[in-house]
């Protein structure tokens, strides 16, 4: 398979596309490999990918327990920023915001990334404050940040109900180079790329447990047999307390449902993203004109995909409160997605009491924002038993040492976070 | 998903406050591996995919604490008792009326 290009389209359409060729091999399982990454969705695949670019030429397959595109990577709402406040967090959500720029040139597919710009909309004073911190927190570490009064709001989104009687929009805080990316494509990149660099990418293929010899990992059970690595990372976030557990360890992670949902396709109405700071609401617009919006958790402990109404009526009614003009607008499709919430709401790239075996997990509801960094920062953990300088933070003893990562200052609360 | 609070009867899960998972034990203060034991009992979780014991509390009917089993992989309810009962059957806490210490 070639690179993808306006002359390859060119050369396609005067053929009737006649020549394209699968986007990644189907590759069945070997007996062992150097590396193997658990979970073909997007960290995963990055994972493989950066291992496969930066670390040399390990033999790496990555396995998928269904198929590419299937998990948590096709089940968010594609937004990208790097606004965060604390130093654990803002180098590495930084590093990934400039590999998202880059993206597209570095593995040769078109992945939509959009840099339309995160609006954080604030409501008092005291919210004015906390976000002008946020930002300023940003540009002392090199992120753009830009605090805007409500002039400067109107002008980018003249239809929010700013004199709201309970939550006037007294300005916000904005981020022009986030933004969004189709999430499918990035998977689907990813493992286009990883797979021309060699990496076999192995789908419906469930890992049901691990060898383990003296306490060294030397391979994983799955449902297509035995495959033997000398290394074995995870990337199964949702579901990493259940996989860990074959491996007999306990995390700090509790799994959660976040819904989002979907409405009709209507004219391009919003720009960028735009976030509710009286509520938990934001909004964007796809390319296909749905728009596509979400707020909390559903708060309690679940695994099953899918919400309940309290919920629903709880986004309804934020995204009512900011912006009325949507309330004709008729909702195509909702649906959950199963989140790692750690702790502290922050996330783990970090080696585990077993040689060998390797843990990045605990994405919270921020995980495909992170693909990238995600990717780079567990193959270097991976191929030189090192952390990476922008993923330091993220250690599972973190707890243990006083150096929980609380964004939100939550506590050890994981359906608050 | 609804509960069936042992006080009030099935009510709708916006009456509700969750809490979390129920099988976690408070340490005893004064053993040697307090530390550790603290730091597994506030941050490390089973978080597996079936039944699970949790607490919730019935703010907005009778105030009743509650631990409901609930098996997480499909949302099904499978039990739901009052906290206190559970304390006092699992922890040997003082029954009042019947004049234990």
């Amino acid at each position: 398979m070639g690179e993808y290009s306006i002359f390859s389209v060119a050369r396609e359409a005067l053929r009737g596309h006649s020549g394209w060729k699968p986007t990644w091999r189907d590759a069945a399982p070997k007996p062992d490999y150097d590396i193997v990454i658990i979970g073909g969705g997007g960290h995963g695949l990055a994972t493989a990918y950066y291992l496969a670019k930066e670390y040399g030429n390990a033999r790496v397959a990555v396995l998928e327990k269904g198929w590419i595109g299937g998990g948590n990577v096709g089940r968010n709402t594609t937004i990208v920023r790097s606004n965060y406040l604390l130093p654990g967090n803002i180098p590495f959500y930084e590093l990934s915001m400039k590999l998202w720029e880059g993206l597209e040139q570095d593995i040769n597919y078109n992945a939509m990334v959009s840099q339309r710009g995160i609006l954080n909309l604030y409501h008092s004073d005291a919210q004015r404050d906390a976000y002008a911190r946020r930002g300023n927190a940003m540009r002392l570490h090199g992120v753009d940040s830009e605090l805007l009064d409500q002039s400067a709001v109107r002008q980018m989104v003249p239809f929010l109900n700013f004199d709201n009687a309970r939550f006037p929009i007294h300005g916000g805080l904005l981020q022009r180079r986030g933004g969004t990316v189709r999430h499918d494509a990035v998977a689907w990149g990813y493992a286009r790329a990883a797979d021309r660099r060699g990496v076999d990418i192995i789908q419906n293929c469930e890992v049901k447990g691990f060898r383990i010899e003296d306490n060294r990992v030397v391979g994983v059970e799955t449902s297509r047999g035995f495959i033997g690595a000398k290394k074995v990372g995870m990337a199964v976030a949702g579901n990493s307390s259940r996989v860990a557990a074959m491996a007999g360890l306990k995390l700090p992670i509790e799994s959660h449902v976040l819904q989002a949902f979907v409405s009709e396709s209507i004219k391009p109405f919003i720009d960028g993203v735009v976030t509710f700071g009286a509520g938990h609401f934001y909004i964007s617009q796809s390319d296909k004109g749905g728009l596509v919006f979400g707020g909390d958790l559903d708060g309690y402990n679940s695994y099953a995909q899918r919400g309940a109404l309290p919920v629903v009526e709880d986004v309804c009614e934020g995204g009512m409160a900011l912006m009325p003009r949507i309330g004709r607008v008729r909702l195509l499709r909702s649906w959950g997605g199963i989140m790692d919430m750690s702790m502290d709401g922050s996330p783990f790239i970090d080696r585990t009491p077993i040689q060998g075996l390797y843990f990045n997990g605990g994405w919270c509801y921020g995980g495909f924002k992170a693909t990238p960094a995600s990717g780079l920062c567990f193959a270097h953990l991976i191929a030189r038993d090192q952390t990476h300088d922008v993923a330091k933070a993220y250690r599972l003893d973190r707890f243990a040492t006083g150096h929980a990562i609380d964004e939100k200052g939550m506590g050890p609360h994981p359906n608050l976070h | 998903m609804r509960i069936t609070c042992p006080c009030c009867g099935e009510r709708a899960l916006d009456e509700f406050a969750y809490y979390g998972d129920a099988s976690v034990k408070r340490p005893d203060i004064a053993s040697p591996t307090a530390m550790a034991d603290f730091v597994a009992y506030s941050f490390d979780r089973v978080n597996a995919a079936g039944p699970h014991r949790e607490l919730w509390y019935h703010s907005a009917g009778c105030h009743l604490w509650l631990v409901v089993t609930r098996n997480v992989a499909n949302h099904e309810i499978l039990n739901v008792e009052p906290a206190r009962d559970v304390a006092r059957a699992t922890q040997q806490l003082p029954t009042p009326g019947r004049g234990s210490a």
